[in-house]
Order: structure tokens, then sequence, then C-alpha cells
């Protein structure tokens, strides 16, 4: 291990002015390891309380619905934040790959990359949740 | 090391003698997830309701059971590969093995899991 040698080491992340693109970068990590536990965890109990039969289904149902069966506020936090989660990592996802050929890594198109991103991700899930309503 | 192609080149190189094979899983499980995630965010959005009867009938299509299997399969591969990444990129020494062996147990475990389910609701069992 180096870390306790004297080395020199590079300077500390705050004297870097923040853009896009590193926010990007970052929401890639916590959005892909987010949705590889929490999403996970969820998509499986899902999948497992409708394998057990209708009262293991309702039991989880009613952890995210009203009796009624609209979403309470943990099932629109928990939706909400995970249809974000996704439609962020897929769109830096995609990015990702463009920029694997040698792509956009000029400054203004790697900054608008970024932002396209964050954009899509956001007009996604807002197009997501009021089809769901309309319905 | 050969003097073939570029991709000849790097295969199996590295520390772990695995060339470029992480990365390249990633990039493919990338591109699979793309699809799979997209046709469960249009299934989702193209039911009526979500209680338990449609729920289940809905499951035992295999139209639905295959992709979702597949989409398990994709998407737990996908983020094994980007979980050790991170746990590499924070954890070091003893404490990185212990995560990497954790992250293996997590994915396999809750993998069988979700393909058990879904075969049982697909082969009807009730
Ligand atoms: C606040 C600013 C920054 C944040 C939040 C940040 C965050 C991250 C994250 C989450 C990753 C891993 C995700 C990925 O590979 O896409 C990463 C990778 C990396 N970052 Fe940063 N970063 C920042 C600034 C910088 C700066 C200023 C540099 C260079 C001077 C830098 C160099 C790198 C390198 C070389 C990698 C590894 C890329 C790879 O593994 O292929 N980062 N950063
Ligand atoms: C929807 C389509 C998806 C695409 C196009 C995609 C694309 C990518 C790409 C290209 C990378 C590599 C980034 C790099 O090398 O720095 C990556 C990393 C990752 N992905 Fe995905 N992904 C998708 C879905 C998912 C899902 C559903 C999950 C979790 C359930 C996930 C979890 C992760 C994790 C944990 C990483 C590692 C992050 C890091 O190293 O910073 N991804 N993804």
């Amino acid at each position: 291990m180096a870390s306790r040698s004297t080395r020199p080491i590079s300077p500390h992340l705050q004297v870097y002015k923040w853009g896009p693109h590193m926010l990007v970068s970052v929401l890639h990590r916590i959005t892909g390891s987010g949705m590889a536990t929490v999403g996970s965890v969820l998509l499986v109990w899902w999948l497992a309380a409708l394998a057990g039969g209708a009262e293991s289904y309702a039991t989880f149902r009613d952890v995210f619905t009203y009796a009624n069966g609209r979403l309470n506020i943990i099932g629109y936090v928990i939706g909400i934040g995970l249809t974000l989660a996704l439609f962020q990592h897929m769109a830096s996802g995609v990015r990702h790959l463009f920029l694997d050929t040698g792509a956009g890594y000029e400054l203004k198109r790697n900054k608008m990359g970024a932002m396209a991103s964050l954009i899509i991700s956001v007009v996604a899930t807002a197009a997501f949740w009021l089809i769901l309503g309309i319905k | 090391m050969g003097t073939g192609t570029p991709l000849g080149r790097v295969r199996g190189l590295g520390s772990a003698k695995e060339g470029t094979h992480h990365w390249w899983r990633q990039r493919v499980t990338a591109g699979s997830n793309l699809f799979l995630m997209l046709w469960l965010v249009v299934s989702i959005l193209s039911r009526g309701s979500f209680d338990y009867a449609s729920m289940r009938l809905w499951m035992q299509s295999a139209w639905v059971a295959v992709p979702m299997a597949l989409l398990v399969i994709s998407v737990f591969t996908h983020f094994r590969l980007g979980l050790q990444v991170v746990i590499e990129d924070y954890q070091h020494n003893e404490t990185r093995v212990v995560f990497l062996i954790l992250l293996n147990f997590f994915t396999v475990g809750l993998g069988a899991t979700a393909l058990f389910a879904i075969a049982k609701i697909a082969f009807g069992a009730k």
C-alpha cells in the first residue's frame, strides 16, 4: 500500500471549478450504485412477492400504496428516485459509449453532452409519471 | 505478445491477465441493459393495473418471463462489474477482498432468487 508514502498527492477536489461534466460523472456512479443496491433489492422483493402468492404481494403493495391503490409518500419517493436514477444513468451511459469511440471530448461538445444527459433524464422522468398518472 | 490486430495485442494483459475483458463486458451489458430497461419502462407504462391477478397473468406469458429473466441476468452482470470498480476505488487491502466477496454473494444470491421467482410464476405454481 502506497497511501502513507511521501509521494506527492493530487490537489484536492475543491480547487477545481465545477462543471456539468463533473456532476454527470459522479451522478453516473451514484445512480449506478443506488440502482444496484436499493433498486435490485426492490426488484427481487417485487418478483418474490408476486411468486409467493396474493398475500405476500399485498404486503409488498401496502408498503408503497394506500388502500385505494394510489402511491403513498414512500411509493413516490422511491418511484421517482429510481426512475430519475435510471434515466440519468441511461443517458450518461449512452454518452459514455460515444466517448469510448474517442468522440465528444472538445470542451464545448463535452459540456453539451453532459447538459443533454441531465435534461433528458428530467424530461423522461416527468413524461413517465405524466403518462402513468393520466392512465 | 502477438503482433496482430490492436485487440489481439491487449488480450490477456494486465495484472489480472484479463486484458480488456471486464471493460468490454461492461459495455456489452450496457447495450443489452439499454434495450431491456426500455422494454421494462414501456411495459410498466402500458399496464392498466398492478393488482395481483393481472400482474401474475402478465408475467405468465413467455413474452414477459423471458425478457424479464434476460433483464435480471444482464443488469446483475452489469452492476456486478460496476460495483467491483467502485469497491476497488475506495477499499484497499483486506477490506477490499471482503467487500468483493460480499458483492459476489449479494449478486448471485439475489439473482438466483429473482430467476426462481420468475420461473415459478411462469410455470404456474400457485
Ligand atoms: C469534483 C470533481 C470530480 C468528481 C466529483 C469526480 C468524480 C469521479 C468519478 C465518480 C469517477 C468514476 C466514474 C467514471 O469513471 O466515469 C471519476 C473518475 C476519474 N476522474 Fe474524476 N472527479 C472529479 C474531478 C476530477 C479531476 C479534476 C480529474 C483530473 C485532474 C479527474 C480524473 C479522473 C480520472 C483519471 C478518473 C478515472 C477514469 C477511469 O477510471 O477511466 N477527476 N471521477
Ligand atoms: C439502462 C441502460 C444502461 C446503460 C446504457 C449503462 C451504461 C453504463 C456504462 C457505459 C458504464 C461504465 C461507466 C464507466 O466505465 O465509467 C456503467 C457503469 C455502471 N452501471 Fe450502468 N448502464 C445501464 C443500466 C444500469 C443499471 C440498471 C444498473 C444497476 C441496477 C447499472 C449499474 C452500474 C454501475 C454500478 C456502474 C459502475 C459505476 C462506476 O464505476 O462509477 N447500470 N453503466
